[in-house]
């Protein structure tokens, strides 16, 4: 009986392994909530989807690369993306000797992120949806009022060269999403909808939902600071950039006769 | 399509500025005197800027006329140090806080290009207070990692600036480091004088509290309520301390460049032993001069000059004063020289004052003995907690190698006296002393006041002092403290 027990159990663990070359996902249930600092009145709906539970990595970039040669360091047009695309890897088909294959793959552009999703039947998450995704630490779906969970976040943007560690390295979250967190940070389809303009005590008086917050920035709202770097950080990118701490994940819609 | 609309947008631009000029020619006749003068000026030939880290400056701008002037600035997020046994994650413009010092003169064209190095994490830009535009150039600025943006702009006003990174959440942002200063010189350069320094002020807000070892994350909460847990001058507790200290000799001029990058604290900038002859206020034009304490807000800077007439060592203190003892808002200025009696005589005579006769001095204790808990330490742990103990407590009197003070304090190195006499050291730590005795030949007539810190505490500074400096290596137990104690 236990031997069976246990062969099953390899069975499916070699499974699950060859799965992981497809990059498991989880469902996220939808709800509402409401981004950065905006009132009551701004509350966004996402829908139930599917999200990838770890960030793309190394070895499935590189893979997509060969299947793809369009996006080989060599063939990519500047358009697409910068010259630091790729730009630790030693070719157009080995990665950087300092990389793991599996830990997250960066130096990549918004334009490959997206054709890589999109080569897999996926696509890349709208801001609210990762936002929504990442506003959940290990027990709790909705973390920002936590002050752990705040500090995890900060001291992560405090920490050197986490992009070297390997996926699945941070926590698991309510939803099973691992290192949203703690590793790199991660593009989104509309990450250019931020309007932040580099000169952010004025965005803070612009009158949209996302940037009428003077009255936020009080002590009750410290969890808006991880979350304004978060903007700040994707208002200060373009779809060609590829830096060394900038990675992505996929998520997959459900069909409506799934739900 | 793109570029049509940049050109339609540069249109406008030209067309706006137009209708400001001639507002201004029309309106403004007074303001006009002053703008004009240094708009007008003719830049002649290009100049890569000398940048220096604190606490130096470069060279004065003296006789040379307006130019294009390159400034490379570079942001790094790295680890350093704020005090023995803690490090902080520095935000930095050009590896160093306060951020690099730049020297310009008025009417240069500032070419800034600032780089954002590839391992950092955030995006980051620089609004320099010296700058007439939006955000004093952080609009035109904001750069992610792995990228550098070029803006230009002219110096229209003579003075001290700082700058600072503005990026979202620009209090972090500069509670991490990211501040400077920048002076723009009058023509001709500012008066010779014989020694220039940079300094500059920023308060600290750390998860654990002051001296709680390790590296310490930034605390936006304490942020917030403004408690700092460190107060210091370039960055961190010993920048200008011991082997740091900054130095000038009897008879020279010296300027100290003193900005205060805040992010909260306002500081009453004060050098102890000194008066300031001239304090460009503000870091502006207006001259006070006989100045004792000069305040620098949060976001601002101060000029200060004086001549050193004695030697000595001069202690630079934020006068808010327990920022300074137990913050870290110390400075020192060794100057060096002979002494002059006139100016200052030195202590000619000291002893204890009793007014109640030489009994009680604090509140009788019912239970004298000391229970004895040993806490077996290994030397090494002793040493390091030690050192700790010594750099907090006994640094300031004896000085970073123990070589004291001549004619002050007695030097712990290679001390006769420290050695000869195990209990006796202990029992001055405890009990402090005072009066006359010979250490290495040399007469000292000084009081050591009792220090207030734990049996342990005591073992472990003892045993750091004997085992450093060609001291006889004895170590030192809190037993043997203990037994010192209750001997009273």
């Amino acid at each position: 009986m236990k031997t069976i027990g246990l062969t099953l159990a390899i069975l499916f663990l070699s499974f699950s392994m060859a799965e992981a070359q497809v990059s498991p996902m989880v469902t996220i249930k939808g709800g509402s909530y409401i981004p950065l600092y905006g009132s009551d009145s701004s509350q966004v709906k996402v829908s139930t989807l599917k999200m990838d539970v770890y960030p793309v990595t190394n070895q499935q970039f590189l893979d997509f690369v060969k299947e793809y040669p369009r996006w080989k360091r060599s063939n990519v047009k500047g358009l697409f993306a910068d010259k630091n695309y790729l730009s630790t890897w030693k070719n157009d088909t080995i990665f950087g000797q300092n990389f793991d294959k599996d830990a997250p793959i960066t130096n990549v552009s918004w334009f490959a992120a997206k054709n890589y999703c999109e080569c897999q039947n996926k696509r890349l998450p709208t801001i609210d949806e990762w936002e929504y995704a990442a506003m959940a630490d290990e027990q709790l779906a909705d973390a920002r009022q936590k002050e752990t969970y705040n500090q995890y976040i900060l001291s992560w943007y405090e920490t050197p060269k986490t992009n070297t560690n390997k996926i699945g390295s941070t926590f698991k979250n309510y939803w099973g999403v691992y290192d949203l967190h703690g590793l790199v940070w991660e593009w989104t389809g509309d990450f250019n909808s931020v309007l932040i303009s580099g000169e952010s005590r004025k965005d803070v008086d612009k009158d949209s939902n996302l940037f009428c917050g003077t009255a936020a920035i009080g002590a009750t709202d410290l969890m808006n600071y991880a979350a304004f770097m978060r903007y700040a950080f994707r208002g200060s990118i373009k779809a060609n950039y590829a830096m060394r701490n900038l990675g992505f994940r996929c998520v997959k819609e459900i069909p409506n006769e799934e739900l | 399509m793109k570029n049509q609309l940049s050109c339609y947008s540069h249109t406008h631009k030209v067309i706006y500025s137009l209708i400001v000029i001639l507002l201004l020619f029309s309106s403004c006749k007074k303001a006009e005197s002053v703008a004009e003068n240094s708009e007008t000026i003719k830049t002649h030939g290009e100049l890569v800027a000398t940048l220096t880290s604190p606490p130096n400056v470069p060279r004065s701008v003296g006789k040379r006329a307006a130019k294009k002037l390159l400034v490379n600035m570079e942001v790094l997020e790295k680890e350093g140090t704020m005090t023995n046994g803690v490090t902080y994650n520095y935000w930095t413009f050009g590896g160093s806080v306060p951020g690099s010092f730049i020297r310009t003169r008025i009417g240069d064209e500032v070419e800034f290009t600032l780089k954002n190095h590839p391992d950092n994490k955030l995006p980051h830009n620089i609004d320099l207070h010296a700058v007439t535009g939006p955000g004093g150039g952080a609009t035109s600025s904001f750069v992610a990692p792995g990228h550098e943006i070029t803006f230009s702009f002219k110096t229209l006003n003579p003075g001290l600036y700082v700058y600072h990174c503005a990026t979202a959440p620009v209090g972090m942002h500069i509670a991490n480091g990211m501040y400077g200063l920048i002076l723009v010189e009058p023509k001709g350069g500012l008066p010779p004088v014989d020694r220039e320094y940079y300094i500059m002020q920023g308060d600290f807000y750390t998860k654990g509290k002051n001296g709680e070892p390790g590296l310490q994350s930034f605390d936006m909460q304490k942020a917030v309520d403004e408690n700092a847990d460190y107060v210091v001058f370039n960055g961190s507790v010993d920048a200008l301390t011991g082997d740091n200290a900054i130095v000038a000799e009897v008879g020279e001029t010296v300027r100290l460049y003193v900005g205060n990058g805040g992010p909260n604290l306002v500081s009453s900038f004060h050098v102890i032993g000194e008066i300031f002859d001239k304090v460009h206020v503000e870091g502006g034009s207006l001259v006070n001069e006989n100045v004792q304490t000069t305040l620098i807000p949060a976001g601002g800077a101060a000029i200060v000059e004086f001549k050193v007439d004695v030697p000595g060592t001069f202690i630079l203190v934020d006068h808010s004063i327990f920022r300074a003892f137990n913050k870290g808002a110390l400075g020192m200025l060794n100057v060096t020289g002979e002494e002059k009696k006139d100016i200052y005589s030195g202590t000619i005579q000291e002893g204890i004052y009793h007014p109640e006769g030489s009994g009680i001095q604090e509140m009788p204790n019912g239970k004298k003995e000391v229970v004895a808990v040993e806490t077996v330490k290994s030397l090494e742990e002793q040493m390091t907690a030690g050192k700790q103990i010594y750099s907090q407590t006994c640094f300031a009197c004896h000085q970073a190698e123990g070589q004291g003070i001549p004619n002050a304090f007695p030097p712990l190195a290679k001390s006769d006296y420290l050695n000869a006499d195990i209990t006796r050291a202990i029992d001055i730590v405890l009990n402090g002393k005072s009066g006359e005795i010979t250490v290495n030949g040399q007469k000292y007539n000084s009081v050591m006041t009792r220090q207030v810190i734990s049996s342990e505490e005591i073992a472990d500074v003892l045993t750091y002092v004997y085992h450093s400096w060609g001291n006889n290596k004895t170590v030192v137990t809190t037993k043997m403290v203990n037994t010192v104690k209750n001997k009273h």
